[in-house]
């Protein structure tokens, strides 16, 4: 496993980024945060392009910058992709893969010019310029340009935030499989938690500069300390279950979630396949006794772990534990208060909607 | 037509603009890159000669280039000739006369295309002088051009500083204007004539090529059509 050793500052005109933390990089690694937060500083600091950045990067044993040097970011191992695609407007597409092709380290993992253009299907725009291209289009091209680098680590500022929401799927879909296919760890800046969710199984939380919260994207989502990062109204939770059983006469499947189950509409998987599945907390309801009579047909045993109130607020956060997973709702201080819940309490938990988050390495999806 | 003043013009633009062409280029990038507390100093020096009159510019040089001190003096002992009414002392004088017509439209080019092109090579592992000839060079094509047709158009049309400077010695530092002006004072009025109107059609067909650069010339995209750099 690849170490990203940070122990560095920085002075902004507003604020100071301070990190000290060592970050293992496995799969995508997302760092999330709200705006000003300093995460697309601190990326540009880890590229080298940050030149008053002072204190120690270094990945495994190769420091980029410690006290007395400073290697510049052309002889770093990174690449880094901006949210602005930042083609070279003068060259072709085909120019612009090849102008990384030629820089790219030679000692590292042999990806080549033809493999690129047949994993991001680039064959039938290699003689355009880039003005020519849609936004999702330059993106791909600006991700495929930054593999071909061959970095030991690939830095993503917000590469999805400048496409709609057409392309925003097919370029997410991407940049999915980058980490199994060419054996690069990724560091993937965003502040949506809706992509977050979807790509990163490890989230660094920043704020303000500083690292406030790290480890798996479910504990960190289900933390109720950190509203204001998260935001209150996309708060929610991920499970991660098996397909089970599916029931034909009414078009449902059943996820697995360690002993519970929650169906869904049918899905067009194989049974015992993996999936996340991320669930609002405004889309959770509670209940002291097992409702009947109601529509609502996911209905899990979970006990209160974590009561939050807002004192300012009609609301309280709660955290539930339903099979060794957290859920997080939003409830009401009056109804917390009728229904006299407790920390530890054995409750129902009535989840109206969910949304799925497919595993898309494992998984095509099929529409 | 004094055949002789056209090609010794010829000769001054063409060596002036490209000796000023490089040698203004690391200004040009300081300029348009630094944020440097001097910076208003150095621009505002770079400036000068659009406002002062030549005659001011030319003195100083007479001074400078002089065989008793400093550039002069220094040129004198290593070759032996002076600067002053020579050639080689035309332009070292031209260059500076010229500067702010080569300096800015190259400064405002790389200031157009901005670091992010620069950054996004270095990312890809291109070091500095690989993004200079890779990416700044050809981003900046159209500002090239534009200060070298510049540069060399004015210091054909120069005149106080050369009559400071070089006088007016035939096949040596007699240029166009000058020329112009001695057929004048010795009332060869069809001289004058032909020769001012050439120099009228050829500022016209320069200055068309720079204002058609600026508009029409599809370097490479366009700009308007909000092309990534």
């Amino acid at each position: 496993m690849t170490v990203l050793s940070l122990a560095c500052t920085l002075k902004r005109p507003f604020g100071i980024i301070d990190i000290s933390h060592d970050i293992e990089l496995e799969g995508i690694t997302a760092l999330f945060g709200s705006n000003g937060s300093g995460k697309t500083t601190l990326l540009r600091m880890i590229a080298g392009l940050e030149p008053k950045a002072t204190g120690l990067i270094k990945l495994d044993n190769i420091v980029w910058q410690n006290d007395t040097h400073f290697i510049p970011p052309h002889k770093r191992n990174t690449a880094l992709v901006f949210q602005d695609a930042r083609l070279f407007a003068h060259k072709t597409v085909q120019q612009n893969l090849e102008f990384a092709e030629k820089r790219a380290n030679k000692n590292n993992s042999q990806i080549t010019l033809s493999e690129i253009i047949e994993a991001f299907s680039l064959a039938s725009f290699l003689n355009k310029k880039p003005n020519t291209l849609s936004g999702g289009e330059r993106q791909r091209i600006a991700i495929a340009r930054a593999l071909l680098s061959r970095p030991k680590l690939l830095l993503m500022d917000e590469p999805l935030s400048a496409l709609d929401v057409k392309h925003r799927a097919s370029v997410m879909a991407f940049i999915q499989t980058i980490p199994q296919k060419f054996g690069i760890p990724v560091l993937y800046v965003s502040h949506s938690i809706d992509e977050v969710a979807k790509l990163a199984k490890k989230l660094i939380l920043i704020d303000s500069g500083k690292i406030v919260a790290t480890g798996p994207t479910a504990r960190i989502l289900a933390r109720l300390d950190l509203p204001n990062l998260t935001g209150r109204f996309e708060a929610s939770a991920l499970i991660s279950g098996s397909i089970g059983p599916s029931d034909d006469k009414y078009s449902l499947t059943s996820i697995d979630i360690g002993g519970q189950f929650i169906t869904v509409p049918q899905l067009a998987l194989g049974s015992g396949q993996n999936i996340d599945l991320r669930i609002r907390a405004r889309d959770v309801a509670i209940a002291t006794t097992k409702p009947t009579n109601l529509s609502i047909r996911n209905i899990l045993n979970a006990t209160i772990t974590q009561i939050a109130p807002e004192p300012d607020s009609a609301f309280a956060e709660i955290q539930l534990c339903v099979c060794d997973q957290f859920l997080r709702t939003r409830l009401t201080r009056a109804s917390v208060d009728d229904l006299s819940l407790k920390e530890g309490m054995q409750v129902f938990a009535l989840i109206k909607s969910i949304a799925i988050d497919r595993r898309m390495e494992k998984v095509r999806p099929n529409k | 037509m004094d055949y002789q003043a056209i090609w010794l013009t010829i000769k001054l633009a063409s060596l002036t603009t490209v000796l000023l062409l490089v040698l203004a280029m690391p200004l040009a990038w300081w300029l348009a890159f630094s944020r440097s507390a001097f910076k208003p100093i150095v621009e505002a020096v770079t400036a000068l000669p659009l406002i002062l009159p030549p005659t001011v510019l030319g003195f100083y040089f007479l001074i400078l280039l002089g065989p008793n001190q400093g550039l002069g003096k220094w040129w004198f002992e290593l070759t032996g000739s002076t600067l002053t009414f020579s050639f080689s002392g035309l332009v070292i004088a031209s260059m500076v006369y010229s500067l702010p017509f080569v300096v800015q439209p190259l400064s405002n080019a790389f200031a157009s295309m901005g670091t992010k092109p620069l950054e996004e090579a270095a990312n890809l592992g291109a070091g500095p002088i690989d993004r200079f000839f890779t990416i700044a060079l050809p981003q900046s094509k159209r500002g090239i051009l534009t200060a070298a047709v510049l540069g060399f158009a004015h210091t054909v049309g120069e005149f106080g500083v050369v009559l400071m400077v070089g006088g007016n010695i035939p096949g040596k530092t007699r240029v166009i204007s000058i020329s112009i002006f001695e057929n004048v004072e010795t009332l060869n009025f069809t001289n004058a004539h032909m020769m001012s109107a050439a120099l009228l059609a050829f500022s016209f067909l320069v200055l068309l090529i720079v204002f058609t650069l600026n508009h029409r010339f599809p370097v490479f995209g366009s700009t308007k059509n909000g092309g990534d750099k």
